[in-house]
Formats: C-alpha cells, structure tokens, sequence
C-alpha cells in the first residue's frame, strides 16, 4: 500500500483574485494577515530591541534591501554577484555629496539613489545582452576593480575613505527610514512583478526569444529593471554611509554581494518576502555565532549547507504552500 | 496598397554558420494575402530563413525588404512592429502560468497599443477572446488552466494565438502541425483559412505536405540551403530536383 501527499487549495474565492476576496471578514483575514505580518513585524517590534540589536537590525535590513533588489534582478534573468557594486556607488555618491559640499542626508540619499541607479546602469549597460553566468561574472569583477582604483589613484579619499560624514539626527529617524523603505521595495516590487508589466520582465527571463517575437525590446526592459534594481541598492549604501558615518573602499566589499544571494537561496527567489526572510535569519544569526569565536564561519556554512538540503525551495515558498492549501495523505493503488 | 511592390521580397539572402551554409542565396517574392508553403528535407535552411526574416539572425549578404522597406539586420521587436508575427517550432510557453495569461507578453506590445489607438484595454478579456478564436473551448475553462497542463495541440493553438494577438499582416508558421494528430491538424486548418479571409499573408514551413498543398497558394522548395523548385504543389512535386532530394537520386 502507497501513500501520496494530496494538495487541495483552500476553497477562498480569494484565491481568484476576484471582487468576491471582500465577502466575508474571514476572507479579509485570510488576505490581510501575511501581509500584515511584515508591517507589524518590523514596526511593531523593532523598537523594543536593546541598542546593540537595534544596530544589528539595521545593517541587518540593508542587507534585506540588497537582497530584495538582487531578487527583483533575478526576476529579469540578471544574475547579479555584485550587488556591492550598487552599495558601494550608492555610499560614495552620498559620502562625497555630503563631504564635499556639505549637502544634508536629506538630499545626498535621493540623489545617491537616483545618480548611483543611473551610474550603476550605465556601467553595466553594455553587459545586459550576456545572459546568466557571463553576467554575473561582470557584476563580480566591477566592485572590485572600483575597489582597486580608489586604491591606486586615492581619489574619494582613497584607501582612508571619506570620514565624519553627517549621521542621522537621532537613531530613531534612521531607524523608521530604513524599515518604511523595506516595506515600500517588499510591497512595490511584489506588485510590479504582478502586473502585466511584471509579467513581462518574467517572460524575459523565462523565455526570451518568445518575448522578442512579441515585439518587445528586451533590451530596454532589461535595463529598467536593472536601473530600479541599482537604485535600491544605492539607497542601501547610501543610507548605511549616513549611519557609518563613513564611505570607503569596504563599500565594494564581497560581503554585500555573497549575503543577499544567501538571503534569497534561503528564503526563496523570486518572491522578494523570502529573500528579506533570509537576511533577517542569516544576519542575526552571524551575530548569535560571534560567540563561538573562529568556528562562527564553520557553524554559519553548517546551517546554510543544512538549510539548503532540508528546504530547497526556500522558507516563504514552503510557508506560502502550507497556508494557501490543505495537505492529506491519500492511498493509492 | 500598391499592387505592383510585394509584400515581403528577399534577394539573394545567405546564411553560413561557422562554413556551413545554411541558406544559400535564396530569393523569393510574397504578394498581399498571400499562402506560401515553404518545404524541404530536414537541415535544409527552412527555419533558418524565417530566423533572417523576421530578425533573429543577421544574414551575411543578400537583402530583405518589407513593402519596399529594407528591414534587412532589423532587431526582431523592430520587425515585428511593422506586421510581420511568427510562431516556433519547439512551443515553448509560460508552463506555471495560466493559458490566457500567455497571450499578455503580445498584447502588451507597443504594435498592440499602436494599433488600439494608444490604449492597452482589458488584456485578459482579449486574450480570452482570442483563445477562444483558436478554438479553446470556454465553458471547459480550459483558457484558465496552466499551460504545462495542456497537450500540445492546445499548445500548438497557443502558439497561434500569440503571433494573432500581434495583429499581423504577415504570420510565419514555422512547423505549426508538426506532432499533432490528423484530428487535430484538421481543427487548425479552418483556423488559418480564417487568417487568410481576413486578408493576412501567411508563410508556412510544414512537413505535412498533404494539408499543405491543400491550403497553400504557392510552394517553394528548399534543399541544402539552396531554392530548387517554386510553384503548386502538384508542380513542384513533379519536379525532379525535388524528387531527387526528398528520395534520393536515381542516377549517382
């Protein structure tokens, strides 16, 4: 006797997508909680941490930010293995803005999110027709090229760094800036990717030829969602150089490349929850691990490695599953 | 239109992949509301031609115009602006998404709105309506069902209704009933007489010789790139050249 795993989606007119999603409060409920969850999570319970995690929650949620824009990439087929390259643009655009002209936070972040999103396009403008690996070959190697030639010509401060930059004027505004951008990139670019226009930007990646025959320039899709993808990244860096205090090779770092594709393998691509899901696990997870001392990086790679294995379609995939349908276990023949 | 220029001409177009020659210098002409059947053995440059018409391949000599227009080394989404939609060979569609919503990635094409007056309108009501066209049966919702659920006559149908969704004036068919059941084939035909009564030129490239002649106005032949005969059916068939290439010549 065979046993199988029977799915049943839950009987909710939701689940069309339909006007009828308003009929009762428990199809309200049934829509309105998973998306209330992240709102209520991060400013709910955000500001009752203790100071040290409340700084560990905001590098934690740019690195969320980073692997939201790397998932929005994704959904174009642009492998992304810089996203340093954005968090590094972003945080010298703000640092120099903010040392050499004395410009406020409140102007350097839009600019460095704007000019950093054009300069990072720019730059990878004549890559975007490379597909898959060959992209993501580029995108690892220009931060660090960059890296290296603020190191040899020291501008921007060179190997220094641009330091006594404006922080914000109390933890508090930086705090509410940073998740109120994370809700806005989570729910904006969830419903992007919904949209007709979102379902294009799949169907690039899906199939391009296709796409093509359906007389579209991929080319010019691609590029704005590599321009929104960057510009969030620059948000990123330039928000964090505004908290640092300091813009500086480190921005090109490989950290800010590797962790968001972590985030995003844990969490599940493609859906922008998981891959915040997966920033907020690994970043206060690397935290915890700091007690162990040298072995953290051995404990950190067993957990990836074990996650990876156990869930590999990602936790908010296998927890999207769980709520939206019924599980049985059927006989069969 | 102006009867005398045709609707899509090649000169001389050549084709080599790395020395082989794919398609060798082949000329041909395509008048308005047109049905050209274009057959060959395997390998021989058929769908390498379309590839070149229709911009996905840049042919090394040889011009291609479009009412009068010289389209040739056009980008593809360039090309299909002007009229000219195809379908492939291998379907591959959206698989995780809902047949309909297939058809949103053509409807949503700038041609599309250019035609619509600048406006886009309810997608999903046309795509509907245009699987539906193809003869998806609506009340069996099969329009609402996820395409990698779908047998491939349906898919095949799919494939149809995207290039239809552009609106063309000239739809390229590459291998539309290759894999299909003669039931089926015989479902798709009224499907393309209709195209055709709407006034469309259409190209098709068909291994399916029987439905082919049949439907087709005029048949061009290819073998090893190369074009070796041109006309009806029954005079191309009796044409040696291709006899000799379909079965082999008799005299080595």
């Amino acid at each position: 006797m065979k046993r199988r795993k029977e799915r049943i989606d839950r009987g909710i007119k939701a689940r069309s997508e339909d006007i009828f999603a308003l009929s009762s409060y428990r199809e309200m409920f049934y829509l309105l909680v998973p998306r209330a969850i992240p709102v209520v999570g991060l400013l709910g319970v955000a500001p009752f941490l203790s100071p040290y995690w409340k700084e560990v929650f905001i590098s934690t949620a740019v690195y969320a930010l980073l692997a939201i824009s790397w998932d929005l990439l994704i959904s174009a087929g642009l492998v992304s293995l810089g996203q340093s390259l954005f968090y590094g643009i972003g945080s010298y655009v703000a640092g120099a803005l903010n040392y050499y002209w004395g410009w406020s936070p409140l102007f350097t972040i839009p600019v460095a999110t704007l000019v950093g999103g054009v300069l990072c396009t720019v730059m990878l403008l004549p890559v975007l027709r490379l597909r898959g690996i060959y992209f993501a070959m580029v995108t690892l190697v220009l931060p660090l090229m960059l890296m290296r030639l603020v190191e040899a010509t020291r501008i921007l401060g060179g190997t220094e760094g641009l330091t006594g930059l404006t922080p914000f004027p109390n933890p508090v505004t930086s705090f509410y800036i940073i998740q109120i951008a994370l809700l806005i990139a989570l729910f904006g670019f969830r419903r992007i990717i919904d949209s007709d226009y979102g379902l294009v930007i799949r169907g690039i990646n899906d199939n391009d030829r296709s796409v093509m025959s359906a007389g579209i320039n991929i080319y010019w899709y691609k590029t704005q969602i590599l321009f929104l993808g960057a510009s969030v990244g620059s948000f990123a860096g330039a928000f964090g150089t505004h908290v640092d205090m300091f813009a500086g090779m480190p921005g090109f770092a490989l950290d800010y490349s590797l962790l968001p594709v972590a985030s995003a393998v844990v969490g599940g691509m493609g859906t922008f929850a998981g891959p915040m899901i997966g920033a907020f696990i690994l970043v206060p997870l690397s935290e915890v691990l700091r007690a162990l001392g040298a072995l953290r990086i051995v404990f950190y790679g067993l957990f990836l490695v074990v996650f990876i294995v156990a869930l590999p379609e990602g936790i908010f995939p296998y927890m999207q599953r769980k709520y939206h349908q019924f599980e049985r276990w059927v006989e069969i023949e | 239109m102006n009867d005398l220029i045709p609707l899509l001409k090649t000169s001389g177009v050549s084709k080599s992949f790395g020395g082989v020659l794919a398609v060798a210098s082949v000329s041909f002409e395509l008048k308005e509301g047109e049905l050209l059947g274009i057959i060959g053995p395997n390998g021989s440059g058929k769908t390498t031609l379309v590839n070149l018409v229709t911009g996905f391949v840049k042919p090394n000599s040889g011009r291609i115009e479009y009412r009068g227009k010289n389209i040739t080394g056009w980008a593809p989404y360039k090309i299909v602006s002007l009229g000219i939609a195809r379908t492939f060979q291998m379907v591959r569609p959206f698989y995780q998404l809902p047949a309909f919503k297939n058809l949103i990635v053509p409807l949503y094409s700038p041609r599309v709105k250019k035609l619509a007056g600048g406006k886009y309108g309810d997608r999903d009501a046309v795509a509907l309506d245009l699987l539906e066209e193809v003869g998806f049966e609506r009340d069996a919702h099969v329009s609402y069902k996820v395409a990698g659920s779908l047998p491939q006559g349906y898919l095949k149908r799919l494939e149809l209704a995207k290039s239809m969704a552009l609106r063309p004036d000239l739809v390229i068919l590459d291998e539309l009933f290759s894999g299909l059941s003669l039931a089926e084939v015989a479902s798709i035909v009224p499907i393309i007489e209709k195209l055709r009564f709407q006034g469309k030129a259409i190209i098709m490239i068909e291994h399916r010789l029987k439905e082919l002649f049949r439907i087709a106005d005029r048949v061009m032949v290819l073998n090893y790139g190369k074009k070796i005969a041109e006309g009806s059916g029954k005079e191309v068939m009796e044409d040696k050249a291709v006899k000799n290439a379909y079965l082999g010549s008799e005299t080595e």
